[in-house]
This record gives C-alpha cells, sequence and structure tokens, in this order.
C-alpha cells in the first residue's frame, strides 16, 4: 500500500512545500520591513492537516482497506442504478414533480427561497445547454440575455406601467433580439473566437446598463418593480376575480418550476427532433453538417434565439421577485457560474444541469457560516470536480461519441 | 543465436482507451537489417510504431531496445538512446522553416559543429532540402516533405529507425526514390529500419525479413523473399 | 493636437501592459489551447508581491538610498514568485484535464481563478493595498504633453521585455522547441522535446511577464487590488484574440491596439464607455477577419 502510493505522498509533499513558498511572501513579508513565519506556518499547517485528511481517505479507499464501508455503498448505488433503470422513466419524473409540488409546505421561507433560486437557475441552465451542450458553441455572454429580459420587464413596469403577463412575451422577445444581434456576427467565428465575442457582447450589454442613466438608472438600479398580478376566484358575492399582486413565496415557487418544466420539456423535445439532430451535426463537424445541407447559418441564430428566449423569459421573473434590479446582477461572474453549472452537470443532459445547479447553489449556502471562505470554496471546488469528473456528474448519453472515436 | 536483437516486443498489448488495438504482438530486429511489418488499413502496424515509441503505453508484454526494457521509458527520452520514428502522414513541423525541422531533429545534441556538419550532409543527401531550407515546411510537396522527415530522423543519430507509411500519398517516382534512399540509409550509415508499409510489394523487395499483421496479432513471419512468393500473401496484399 | 500626443503616449503606456498580458494568454493558449482565465490572477499576484516587496524594500530604509537596485529586485522577486506560481497552477489544475474535453480545462481555469482571487483577498485584505509613491515623480514638459518619468521606465521596460521574448521565441533552440511543442506534440516528443517541460516554461514566462505588467500598473495607477485581474485579464484576453490567438507578434499589436483604442475612446468619445470601444474593435475586426489580424487557420475544434 506504501509502494503504491509513494507516487501520491511524493506529489502531495511537493504541493505542500510549493504551497508555503506561496504563502509566505504574502503573509510573512510587511511592509514595515519586518519578516515573520508565525502566521504562514498556522496557515499552512490548517491546509496540511485538512489535505491530509482529505487524502488519507482517498488513499485509502484507494487500496481497499474501506471495501467494507465502500462495498456496501457501491452495492447500494447500483441497487438504485438497476432499479432506475428498471422502473420506467415516468415513475421518476412523476415522483420528482409530487416531491417539486410538496417541497414547499415543508420547507421554511429560506428554504423555498434557496428552491426558487435553483428553479430560476434551472432555466437559465437549460437555455444556455442549448447554445454550449446541444449546438456546441461556447457562450460566455450568456447572463446578458437575461438581464434584458428583466430590465425589459423593470423598465415597461415602472415607466409604462404594464404587467407582468404582458410583459413576459415582450421580454422574451427582446431577449431573442438581443440573442440574435449577439448571434449574428459571431456566426462566422468558430471555437474560441465565440467564446471572447460573446464574452465582450456579455460585458458591453453590462456597461451600457451601468451607464445609460436616463433609461436604466445606472449602477443604483431600478426599484419598486411591481410583483405578479393574478386574477384568484373569489366566491364572496357569487363568483367574480379579484386581482392580487403575488406576495406569497410559495406562489413565486410554483411560478418558477413551472417555467423550469416548461423549459425542461422544450429542451428536450428540440434535443430529440430534426433540430436538435441538425445541431448536434453542427456540434461534431460544422464543415461535414453545411456539406449534408443543414443551414448552419440558420440552426446558429435559432440555438442563440431559444437560449435567449429562456434566459429572457428568467430575467422577467427575477424581476418580478425580487422587484429590483441593478447591473450587478449581470456580471461575468454569473455567466461563468450558469456555464459551470451546466458543464458540471453535464453538458447536453437535463437531469445533469438540474443536479449541477443543485450542487452549485446549494454548497454555497451550506458554507455561509464561513462567508469570507465561500467564494475560494467554490472555486477550489469547481477545480477538482473537473479533476475527478471531466465530463460532469451525469453526462449525457448522446455527447461525446464521435464515430471515429468508436473505430479507434 | 549469438547476436542480440537490438529491438524486441514480447506479446504487446495496447490500445486507445477500451480499444484493443494490439493483441499481442512479438518481433524481433536484428542490427543492421530491415524488417517490414505489412498488413491492412488499421491492422495496428501504426500503432506498434507508437507503441514502441512510447507514444501509446504498452498495456501488457516487455519491449527491449538494445537489451534493456522500455516498456516505462517516456516518449522523449527515446531519441537520445538511439530510437527515432518518421511518422505516418511526415508530421513536419509546419510552420518552421526546414532548417529548423532538421535543427530540432537534433534537439538533444549539443555539439553544434556536427549538426551543423549533420545539416550539410543532408543537403548533399537531398539537395532539394538544401534549396529550400530558409521555406517553411508547410510549403513543401509531400514527397520534400518525406524527405524532410526522414532527415529530421536521421538528425537525431539513431541506430534504429522506424518508419511508418513512407510512400503514403506520393508518385511511384517519388517512392521510389525514398526507398532508394531508405536503403542507402541501412546501408551506408548501418542504420536498423524498421518499415511499416500497405505496400506490400514495395516493402517487402526493401526489407530482408517481413511480419504480417492482421487485427493486432502477427499472423505470419518469415524471410521477405519467402512472404513474397507465397501465396495466399500474394493474394490478399499484391492483388493478385 | 497636444492633446492628441497625449493620448497617444498614454495609450502607448497602457497598450504595453496589455500586450505583456496579452502575451501569457496566446502563448498558453498556442501550446496547449487553453483559455486560461487564472491569468489574469498571475497579473493580480503581481501587482501584490511587487507592492510587498517594495514595501518592504521601503519599510528598511534601503529605497531612498538605492532605489534602482530596490525596483529591479522587486520586479525579479516578484516574477519569480508569479512563474512559480504558474507553474503549480498548471500542474495541478491543468496538466491532469489535458487529454479530457477543452471545455473541462476551460472550467478549471475558471476555478483556478477565482480560488486565486479569493486567495489574494483572504491573505491581503478586501482594500486597495498602495504602492509607495516616492518613485519617479520627475516629468518631462513639452508645452501641453507631459511625459512622466515612470511612463518612460514603463514603456522602455515593455519594450526590453518585448523583444527579449521574441529573441528567446524565434532566435532559441529552447524557443525553437516551444514553437515545435505548439504545432505538433506527438512529433515533438518524436525529436525529444519535452512537452511537460516546454508546457512549464511557456506558463512560467507568460506569468512573469503579466507579473511585470502588474507591477507597472501598480505603480502607474498607485495601487492594485484583489480582483484587478479581471478587467484588464479579459481585455488582454480581447488582445490576444484580435491578434489572432497563438501568435506572439499577433498579441504584441493587438495589446497596442486595445490599449490605444481604450484611451482614445475614453479620451474623445465618452469615459464611461471606454471598456465598450476595445470589445466593438475586436467584434469589428473578428467579424471582418475571423482569425484575426495575424492568424492563421486555427482548427474547427469545438467545446
Amino acid at each position: 500500500m506504501i509502494q503504491e502510493f509513494k507516487k501520491v505522498w511524493k506529489q502531495y509533499t511537493i504541493g505542500m512545500l510549493w504551497l508555503l513558498g506561496l504563502l509566505w511572501p504574502l503573509l510573512g513579508i510587511h511592509s514595515d520591513g519586518t519578516m515573520t513565519f508565525q502566521t504562514t506556518f498556522t496557515v499552512w499547517t490548517y491546509i496540511l492537516a485538512g489535505s491530509f485528511v482529505c487524502l488519507m481517505i482517498y488513499v485509502i479507499k484507494g487500496s481497499g482497506s474501506l471495501k467494507f464501508v465502500a462495498d456496501p455503498v457501491s452495492r447500494a448505488a447500483g441497487n438504485i442504478k438497476t432499479t432506475s433503470t428498471a422502473l420506467p422513466t415516468w415513475i421518476w419524473l412523476a415522483a420528482g414533480l409530487i416531491v417539486a409540488l410538496i417541497y414547499p409546505q415543508f420547507a421554511d421561507r429560506y428554504g423555498t427561497d434557496v428552491a426558487i433560486s435553483v428553479l430560476l437557475y434551472i432555466c437559465l441552465g437549460l437555455g444556455l445547454n442549448v447554445v454550449v451542450g446541444l449546438a456546441g458553441m461556447l457562450d460566455l455572454g450568456y447572463i446578458a440575455f437575461y438581464g434584458v429580459g428583466a430590465y425589459t420587464y423593470a423598465i415597461l413596469n415602472t415607466v409604462y406601467g404594464l404587467g407582468f403577463w404582458v410583459c413576459l412575451p415582450l421580454s422574451a422577445l427582446t431577449a431573442c433580439i438581443a440573442g440574435c444581434i449577439v448571434g449574428y456576427p459571431t456566426l462566422r467565428m468558430r471555437g474560441d473566437y465565440l467564446a471572447i465575442v460573446t464574452l465582450g457582447f456579455g460585458e458591453i450589454i453590462r456597461i451600457i446598463l451601468n451607464n445609460w442613466m436616463e433609461l436604466t438608472n445606472g449602477p443604483n438600479g431600478i426599484l419598486g418593480i411591481k410583483s405578479i398580478g393574478i386574477f384568484l376566484p373569489v366566491f364572496e358575492n357569487g363568483f367574480t376575480f379579484e386581482h392580487f399582486w403575488m406576495k406569497k413565496l410559495q406562489l413565486f415557487y410554483y411560478f418558477a418550476l413551472g417555467l423550469a418544466i416548461v423549459a425542461a420539456i422544450c429542451v428536450h423535445r428540440l434535443n430529440f427532433s430534426r433540430v436538435g439532430r441538425a445541431w448536434e451535426s453542427i456540434r461534431e463537424d460544422e464543415t461535414a453538417a453545411e456539406l449534408m445541407g443543414v443551414n448552419t447559418f440558420i440552426y446558429k441564430l435559432l440555438a442563440y434565439a431559444i437560449g435567449a428566449i429562456f434566459a429572457g423569459l428568467a430575467g422577467a421573473f427575477f424581476a418580478a421577485r425580487m422587484r429590483f434590479v441593478s447591473p450587478e446582477s449581470f456580471t461575468f461572474l454569473e455567466s461563468a457560474m450558469v456555464l459551470c453549472m451546466v458543464v458540471l452537470g453535464g453538458m447536453g443532459s437535463i437531469p445533469g444541469i438540474i443536479l449541477g445547479v443543485a450542487a452549485l447553489i446549494a454548497l454555497p449556502e451550506v458554507f455561509r457560516q464561513f462567508e469570507s471562505y465561500r467564494m475560494l470554496i467554490f472555486g477550489a471546488t469547481m477545480v477538482i470536480m473537473m479533476l475527478f469528473r471531466p465530463a460532469g456528474l451525469i453526462p449525457a448519453k448522446r455527447v461525446g461519441t464521435r464515430s471515429e472515436e468508436k473505430e479507434g | 543465436m549469438s547476436i542480440q536483437p537490438i529491438l524486441e516486443l514480447k506479446d504487446v498489448h495496447s490500445g486507445y482507451g477500451s480499444i484493443k488495438a494490439l493483441k499481442g504482438i512479438s518481433l524481433k530486429v536484428m542490427p543492421g537489417e530491415i524488417v517490414a511489418i505489412i498488413g491492412a488499413n488499421g491492422a495496428g502496424k501504426s500503432t506498434t510504431l507508437m507503441t514502441i515509441c512510447g507514444i501509446i503505453k504498452a498495456e501488457k508484454g516487455e519491449i527491449y531496445y538494445a537489451g534493456q526494457l522500455i516498456n516505462k521509458v517516456s516518449a522523449e527520452k527515446l531519441p537520445t538512446m538511439g530510437l527515432c520514428q518518421v511518422p505516418e502522414g511526415r508530421r513536419i513541423f509546419p510552420r518552421l522553416t526546414v532548417m529548423e525541422n532538421l535543427r530540432l531533429g537534433a534537439f538533444h545534441r549539443d555539439d553544434i559543429d556536427q549538426i551543423m556538419k549533420d545539416i550539410q550532409h543532408s543537403y548533399e543527401m537531398f539537395p532539394i532540402l538544401g534549396e529550400r531550407k530558409k521555406q517553411q515546411g508547410g510549403t513543401l510537396s509531400g514527397g520534400e516533405q518525406q524527405m524532410l522527415a526522414i532527415a529530421r530522423a536521421l538528425m537525431t543519430k539513431p541506430k534504429v529507425l522506424l518508419l511508418d507509411e513512407p510512400s503514403l500519398g506520393l508518385a511511384p517516382i517519388i517512392v521510389q526514390q525514398i526507398f532508394d534512399i531508405i536503403a542507402q540509409i541501412n546501408k551506408e550509415e548501418g542504420v536498423t529500419i524498421l518499415l511499416v508499409e500497405q505496400n506490400a510489394n514495395l516493402a517487402l523487395h526493401a526489407a530482408s525479413r517481413g511480419y504480417v499483421v492482421e487485427t493486432g496479432e502477427i499472423t505470419l513471419e518469415d524471410e521477405a523473399d519467402v512472404l513474397l512468393s507465397n501465396p495466399k500473401i500474394r493474394e490478399a496484399y499484391l492483388g493478385e | 493636437m497636444e492633446y492628441f500626443i497625449q493620448q497617444l503616449i498614454n495609450g502607448i503606456t497602457l497598450g504595453g501592459m496589455y500586450a505583456l498580458i496579452a502575451l501569457g494568454y496566446t502563448m498558453v493558449y498556442g501550446v496547449i489551447q487553453l483559455i486560461n482565465f487564472a491569468h489574469g490572477e498571475f497579473f493580480a499576484a503581481g501587482g501584490y508581491v511587487g507592492a510587498i516587496a517594495l514595501g518592504y524594500f521601503s519599510g528598511i530604509g534601503y529605497m531612498e538610498t538605492h532605489p534602482v537596485i530596490c525596483l529591479t529586485a522587486s520586479f525579479a522577486m516578484a516574477m519569480a514568485y508569479c512563474a512559480y506560481l504558474a507553474v503549480g497552477v498548471e500542474k495541478i489544475a491543468y496538466k491532469p484535464l489535458r487529454k479530457e474535453s477543452r471545455l473541462a480545462a476551460l472550467l478549471s481555469a475558471l476555478g483556478m481563478s477565482i480560488f486565486l482571487s479569493n486567495g489574494l483577498m483572504l491573505t491581503q485584505g478586501v482594500y486597495d493595498k498602495i504602492y509607495p509613491s516616492e518613485l519617479f515623480q520627475g516629468r518631462f514638459d513639452f508645452g501641453m504633453v507631459t511625459i512622466s518619468y515612470l511612463q518612460i521606465m514603463i514603456v522602455s521596460l515593455t519594450a526590453c521585455l518585448l523583444v527579449g521574448l521574441n529573441l528567446l521565441v524565434f532566435k532559441t533552440k529552447i524557443g525553437m522547441a516551444m514553437r515545435a511543442t505548439a504545432q505538433d506534440k506527438t512529433m515533438s516528443a518524436l525529436v525529444a522535446i519535452g512537452s511537460n517541460r516546454i508546457i512549464s516554461l511557456t506558463f512560467a514566462i507568460g506569468a512573469g511577464l503579466a507579473c511585470a505588467a502588474g507591477i507597472m500598473y501598480g505603480l502607474y495607477y498607485g495601487s492594485v487590488r484583489y480582483d484587478m485581474g479581471f478587467v484588464p485579464g479579459i481585455k488582454a484576453f480581447a488582445a490576444a484574440v484580435l491578434g489572432g490567438i497563438g501568435n506572439i507578434t499577433g498579441a504584441m499589436l493587438g495589446g497596442l491596439i486595445i490599449g490605444m483604442v481604450e484611451i482614445f475612446g475614453a479620451g474623445y468619445i465618452s469615459g464611461e464607455y471606454k471598456d465598450v470601444f476595445a470589445f466593438i474593435i475586436l467584434i469589428g475586426v473578428l467579424y471582418f477577419k475571423p482569425n484575426g489580424i495575424m492568424g492563421e487557420n486555427i482548427d474547427d475544434t469545438r467545446v
């Protein structure tokens, strides 16, 4: 066992010494011309101890000494897997739906709040999945469409007094137009050129939101957005409808759930349609797709437009729920987050994305009490996840089985 | 047998992920000879060479070079030991000049004077390269690239040269030239050559011994003349 | 006219810094086809370590007596530090992913970027770190146009680094090996070039240059912040793409163009939208020349 993991230990030792060398200049050299070693060593020892425990678990697991724990676990996992394939999919879907429907009855306010974020990000993740996972175009400015949707509702509502239900399709429409505007010039570009241009567009839209004082109120954002208005049947004096402003969190939850379900169904249907196959062919080999008669121009634009529509819908909902929008919510980091969720969960796979979103939203919530370490842990987790599961948590079945790879 | 083989494979298995390309290849190359490996597309010829060179790791079996086990030696160490490959498709560095391509062949060597002499020697052997020494590798024609690839490999001062499909995509007259050069390298410089070819006729005429590979296994091995007169070979690989 | 010349000088100063950062992006991309999102953090870390070193020297009082030695030493130390950081980052976060999809490596890079900038924040605090400002107070005045000593120092040092890098890449054996590795890693291994060493070297050089830019940035603007790597980072990446990613001369040119556009846009059109101009130029150029100004055709590899 010691022999087997000699390499691991050697690398670990080198890594830890490297870390010590990195930490000391940052923690140990002071501007008053003194050098200290105490803090560096304390911090380093903490990290050393923490990572040592993790590595120990990894090594013991690898060497098979944890069989008495790992075996039942893996057997249970295997059982779950066989049952999950044995039972028809609709049972799982129904079970998931029922859990989702009764969830707010059991969760507290905080829990429901987190769940709403999760559903919102599922919607965003599914939209981005159309662009990245299905059509294979790396989009680093996706959150801009979310911003466009949110600001459309915010402006139409505060300036023109339009209601949510009118604005919802309008938000989707403006986001869609924005998607086409971004999509059009980028259609000739491939690979990483596309990535930087979408990033650039994302930043441009954010900067415009930040600086166009007359329209968007700049960095201060727009306040006083009306919530979602709904008509509820009232039976007091006969049968009438009465107009309510949605205030209860649970109603928002159900709305978000509906949005996420619609998005999931759309993406699923699209994936297994003629359009989905066209996207797949563009993703795997654009030149070949073009030669086979796929109109790559239209389909790529369509991918942008559809991705943007989901973001626009989610954006309008976001504005209605927060009742406040500011450019702060639409930074590159958000785009990166959504991309992370998609890739972490498994590109092109809907259950994967749902899991990815849940992991990335829930994880920072768990570390809420270590507020300042949250993003540090988040970054480290991203790296570690990629190192261990580079294809995502639930990889899609149709991604990555290129013909040439199969034949070898 | 008194002479040790300079290169020997014993039951080598390797592949790409779950796909097994080699299912137990065993072969011997004696110092100073030309050995040909022939076989159809996808039989595992190129994989054999890539496994010898350590680009693909052997999963099972042993590879001996000059009596030394080289399974675990990393790919970039082998050229310094005198084992060099001219890979399939030539793989010239397209945006480096002919001169730079040749200099890179001698990357591990520090004897600058000798390197310069060797480069001059390559230009004598392949006059066309001398004419184009300032040109980028990617702009050369297929035959010129093949010559450059061989010249570059010779810059490493190999004892054993592995050649992968030197005739691929070249006009017959160029192919003849290349094979003349191969024979010349073998005779004059004393370089042992392991040749992989689809063109069985050419390969077996150039070589002294041959191996036939089918779906990752050696199905036949013999003297080249014997293989050439083998009716099965004639039917399967020589189109008769 | 004076205003124009003044802007030109400012633009060259800023563009030089962008060029230095862009080189790291373009070299790393050339060798392993990865957008190294953590590169901006090398720039920020460089700025911090430079500030720490300069602060230490002024703390022990060497700064007044030997300013040139202190500055040189600070640059050298910070660049070595960043090279050391980058090599480790590559080994931990990118090397195991080399055979996986490019998107996995990209996300690993993003994660690393978040990790590093938060690491800087935790060790150095959320507030700006002030650079010792007593250096380079002087300036030349030519009527309306002023050139500070600092600008001269920055521009000449940038020029030295750029020339040095060009010599290294195009004239030496190791540079030849770097270019060969970028073009064909398997073939490089077959001519005895160890690609791991070359990749480490590429990261080290790229980070060193970004670090130099970080210190210059700190000296020029007077302070550094833990999240300062992001915006110059993406602008420099834009510069690298503008010049044709993977192309070293292109990155230098792209950096200068982005710097100029930003300064002139801010000076003549609108200061608030200065970041927009860089991207508009980028999108415009890429629309008409999708492979950048000096780019060769890169292969069609997609995410």
